[in-house]
């Protein structure tokens, strides 16, 4: 029973890794970069989500659409202003003006909206179903993120494979200069990539602060360094691989705490990710691409 | 780099050394900025290491505050276990640095091994998996002195270390150390970049500094003239690693308390910024970007709420000025304008070829 | 590469020049009449709202003060992020605007290194919420307004024996919290003293403070009917919400970091029904100056006061207190100020916000006693 529990537990919480990690890999995938302040954006929705339904009193739905709209927007933005500029350098340059980005974001949110944490209103409330007279509960709120963590994986993965817009993003994410031969706008492709990638950190935001409801400005920072590694670990730039990074991730940390200790955890969570990149250098599900001299 | 540029660097350091020295004398440096310059000669050495491993080897890697972690707690225990045995506190810092040094270096040995078989962004995350697993021991280990020496104990606390009556708890588990002798002074500092410099200088200058370049421009290549990739990577990784260890001790040793948060993901990626911001493989560049870098935020003070923003809007503009061409154009018109044509072609013609 | 270099000599001038005017800058002394007090806490990052709170409530006595007549102040906060280093740099700053009474760091960390330095440049420190015994010991001219950590931890077991609260106990800390692992240690310490039962005891970190269900798991599992919380509130409201969800309903028993849960903007109170705390300050106590400082800090700053900020506040007024009885004038030196404080504090009374009476031994820790509150229906209720 206690397995149970802890595989729920870790399930739900490996999700919301999951679907912000889907947004890390996704923007890796194609434009090559690690967005460190994609983190940052998910606290970003997940204010204004809940500024809609406290202060505004709007229904929940259109609080995550508002937010969706808000972080898309910004996600372009920010892309526009802090990232298309260096399209023509090496990778790790952009890397600093995107940290640099994640330090502005969250000391924005600070003088916007004070330090003091606030807490979030789950959107599906805090019912839970009882299981096996009380002793294994579920909150509603994790199947909710299991499902909708499954639902984006899917529409992500036709998106990519059956649109011309999602054939444009595999040809960039093989090769810029080839796909702008061909025809296709790498600028624009990116920009729908971010506009993607930030639609889904809002959704991301949502979710992560309706199971674990405290709001802060550096909410998005932890979540999203481990959802950095959950894509990292699943294989980074594959779709699928960022959901099962992120799960495998979510579970591996729970099991740590619950079976070896709870002062280890975090050790127990690298050490076994170095443990799989050491017998899988790519990740779980990343390419093997063959070196060419 | 041409031999004279390495001068340029050891006499701007030495000439940046004395001028500071006969400032202080004088008694025309703030209290800010004295405090700030065991720091700021610590994180030197955190940014010309990494520079060895990011931009020399070219392997990011983002767990370089786990290795400053290991040397800041391994020289404080030296430090303070010797402190009755060994009282002059020259030998005793030297003897901290190098046991800091020392531990770091076996770390980066120990953990160069796995991690070097990896390539880019999972050698990155791998080595930041370190940094955290080194993070969390540490939260955890307790070590105490008393008369029969060091005491070692893991997952408890102070009490599980039985100490005799009058022993002292070292490392705390969280509460890390406190109560540390200030040992570290300026000119102790001062002294660790120019050793630091004069090892990275040399090593790149080497044959087998140009053996790491080529593995890095070329691993492929590089392998089929008969370069050893593992001896090679795991020399320019162990002395980065034992040289954040020594710059760890230095910044310990300067302040009355640390402990293992400090040294998070968020520090490994400060010295990160320092080292790209500088030049990858530019140590020169490193230099002025930590030095910049570290008394922005304090010359910031100014701005209160809003000094971390103008921090981060800084970072960015600077990285956008300094990568993009249309940027670059734009702030070389200006520059232009102010200073006459001729004054740049002059100096053209003398810095021409190491650009 | 040349233009990065035009580029980096630009910036340095700058920051030449820049220090140069902090240079000249700083060389006004008592000019204005009135105390120079510094402090330092968290205004950015993570720990921000602990700073801030601190910064108010002291910012709300020195205006008070200044509004009578008699000593004035002057106030100056500085940053630090909960570091110790930038903590350092902070004091470092405050030292050349001027400082002669230091307010010391607000959280644990950054105060063990700052009263270092105030020790050695001798000036005096009061801080109003560094807890742990690292923070005074060995120096003689630093005083703490809270209680130290030891005291909590037995405080608190003494308490739950006292009350017969619980006979098994469940204790979850932060292990990477210098804060938190103290008053464990001492309330461990205490308990086997007491013959209390710790049954599970069980640990979070910074990294990983988002999912309590293993260490509640475990605490259910094992049958605790308390669980002993020596943390902040905002782990603490996600800890309340899960233990709900898996249907677990133990006594819960906090320190003086759960004062500030039921501020928590659309914190469901219900939650926290039945929560023990130890804390020194009671917002909604009908004592006169409470009222009146929590009126007037709601006004300006649209919330209300926690414990800190009432330490802040505390601070400036036990400040001048020991100035008035030391007759100590704004023209002394830091370090004239020091000695004279040093002997005022640890002989004066002084009846404040977070306690009456307050008393200050030798050796810096305050002995005021702590308030035991039970929150029922969304306030706090005395215990005793």
């Amino acid at each position: 029973m206690t397995f149970l529990s802890y595989l729920i537990s870790g399930l739900s919480l490996g999700s919301v890794y999951a679907i912000i990690a889907l947004g890390y890999t996704m923007v890796y995938g194609i434009a090559k970069m690690l967005n460190f302040a994609h983190g940052d954006v998910i606290m970003v929705g997940a204010y204004v989500c809940f500024f809609a339904m406290t202060r505004w009193g709007i229904n929940p739905v259109f609080g995550i659409l508002l937010a969706m709209a808000v972080c898309t927007v910004l996600g372009v933005i920010i892309e526009r202003l802090a990232y298309k500029p260096l399209r023509a350098v090496p990778s790790l340059f952009v890397l600093i003006t995107a940290i640099g980005m994640s330090y502005f974001l969250q000391n924005a949110a600070q003088l916007l909206w004070t330090p003091n944490p606030k807490v979030f209103t789950s959107v599906v409330g805090n019912a839970s179903i009882k299981l096996f007279d009380g002793q294994l509960s579920i909150s509603v709120i994790a199947i909710v993120t299991i499902a909708a963590c499954f639902v984006i994986m899917a529409v992500l993965s036709w998106y990519i494979n059956n649109t011309k817009m999602g054939k444009a993003m595999r040809a960039c994410s093989e090769d810029k200069g080839a796909a702008q031969l061909m025809g296709i706008s790498v600028n624009l492709t990116i920009s729908v990539t971010f506009a993607i990638g930030s639609a889904l950190a809002a959704v991301a935001g949502v979710l992560l602060c309706s199971a674990y409801p405290t709001l802060m400005p550096t909410t998005g920072a932890m979540p999203g360094i481990k959802a950095f590694t959950a894509a990292v670990f699943g294989g980074i730039g594959s779709i699928p691989g960022a959901m099962i990074g992120g799960i495998m991730l979510g579970i591996i940390e729970i099991f740590g705490k619950g079976y070896i200790s709870t002062q280890l955890s975090d050790a127990v969570v690298f050490a076994v990710l170095i443990i799989v990149l050491l017998v899988k250098p790519t990740g779980i599900l990343g390419k093997q691409i063959n070196e060419k001299v | 780099m041409k031999k004279n540029n390495i001068f340029l660097i050891y006499g701007t350091v030495i000439a940046a050394y004395i001028i500071i020295q006969l400032l202080m004398s004088a008694g025309a440096v703030t209290s800010s900025l004295r405090g700030q310059l065991v720091p700021i000669c610590a994180y030197i050495v955190m940014a010309v290491s990494l520079n060895l491993t990011v931009g020399v080897l070219g392997e990011l890697s983002l767990g370089h505050a786990g290795f400053m972690s290991i040397g800041a707690f391994t020289g404080v225990v030296a430090c303070m276990s010797l402190e009755s045995a060994l009282p002059p506190t020259l030998p005793r810092f030297v003897i901290s640095l190098l046991v800091g040094a020392a531990f770091a270096g076996v770390a980066g040995f120990l953990i160069g091994i796995p991690v070097l078989r990896l390539n880019g962004d999972y050698l990155a995350i791998v080595t930041l998996a370190f940094g955290e697993i080194i993070k969390n021991i540490i939260n955890c280990l307790y070590v105490g002195i008393d008369s029969r020496g060091l005491h070692l104990s893991f997952l408890t606390n102070s009490d599980a270390l039985n100490l005799e009556e009058g022993g002292t708890v070292i490392i705390n588990g969280p509460m890390g150390i406190a109560g540390i002798t200030k040992l570290s002074t300026f000119t102790f500092g001062f002294a660790l970049v120019l050793v630091a410099l004069f090892i990275v200088l040399n090593l790149i200058r080497s044959r087998a500094g140009r053996a790491i370049m080529a593995l890095r421009d070329n691993r492929i290549a590089a392998e089929s003239i008969g370069i050893n990739v593992t001896k090679y990577k795991l020399m320019a990784f162990v002395t980065s690693s034992a040289l954040a260890g020594a710059a760890g001790t230095l910044f310990a040793l300067n302040y009355s308390t640390i402990t293992a948060a400090k040294f998070n993901f968020n520090t490994s990626i400060l010295v990160l910024v320092f080292v790209v911001l500088g030049g990858l493989g530019n140590i020169w560049g490193s230099i002025i970007a930590t030095t910049v870098l570290v008394i922005l935020p304090e010359l910031l003070r100014e701005f209160n709420d809003y000094r971390m923003l103008v921090y981060a809007i800084v970072l960015i503009l600077v990285m956008l000025a300094t990568n993009n061409a249309t940027f670059k154009n734009t702030l070389r018109e200006l520059v232009n304008k102010i200073i006459p044509e001729k004054l740049i072609k002059r100096k053209e013609g003398t810095t021409d070829g190491n650009s | 590469m040349k233009l990065k270099r035009i580029i980096c000599i630009a910036i340095s001038l700058v920051l030449v020049a820049a220090l140069a005017a902090g240079c000249s800058a700083n060389e006004k002394k008592g000019e204005s009449g009135a105390f120079k007090i510094g402090g330092t806490g968290p205004l950015t990052g993570v720990a921000a709202i602990y700073g801030t709170a601190a910064m108010n409530g002291a910012q709300i006595a020195v205006d008070e003060i200044n509004a009578m007549g008699g000593i004035k102040f002057e106030l100056k906060y500085e940053d630090d992020e909960h570091d110790a280093e930038k903590a350092v740099n902070a004091y470092n700053t405050l030292k050349d605007w001027g400082m002669q009474i230091f307010l010391g760091s607000v959280t644990s960390t950054p105060a063990v290194a700052t009263s270092a330095e105030a020790f050695n440049d001798r000036i005096f420190s009061l801080t109003p919420s560094a807890s742990s015994t690292d923070v005074t010991k060995g120096k003689d001219n630093m005083f703490q307004m809270c209680f130290a950590d030891p005291n909590q931890g037995t405080a608190s077991a003494q308490y739950i024996a006292d009350k017969n609260l619980g006979t098994k106990i469940a204790v979850i800390y932060k292990n990477d919290d210098p804060y938190s692992k103290g008053i464990y240690n001492t309330f461990a310490e205490k308990a086997a003293e007491l013959n209390l039962e710790i049954v599970s005891t069980t640990t979070f970190t910074d990294d990983s403070q988002t999912d309590f269900n293993v260490q509640l798991l475990d605490a259910k599992d094992k049958g605790a009917d308390l669980i002993f919380l020596p943390m902040y509130y905002t782990p603490a409201s996600l800890i309340f919400q899960q233990a709900k969800a898996m249907g677990y309903a133990p006594k819960y028993f906090g320190v003086d970091g759960m004062d500030g849960i039921l501020t928590l903007e659309n914190f469901d109170t219900s939650l926290a029904e039945g929560v023990i705390l130890l804390t020194p300050f009671n917002a909604d106590s009908n004592d006169e100056r409470t009222v009146n400082f929590v009126n007037k800090y709601k006004e300006l700053f649209d919330e209300i006061p926690n414990q800190f900020a009432a330490d802040g506040y505390d601070c400036i007024y036990a400040l001048k207190a020991a100035l008035e009885a030391a007759e100590c004038k704004p023209s002394m030196t830091a370090s004239e100020l020091c000695e004279k404080l040093i002997g005022a504090f640890t002989t004066m009374k002084f009846d404040g916000l977070t306690g009456d009476s307050m008393t200050w031994a030798a050796n810096g820790e305050v002995s005021k006693s702590p308030k035991g509150m039970v929150i029922q229906n969304g306030a706090y209720v005395g215990l005793d």
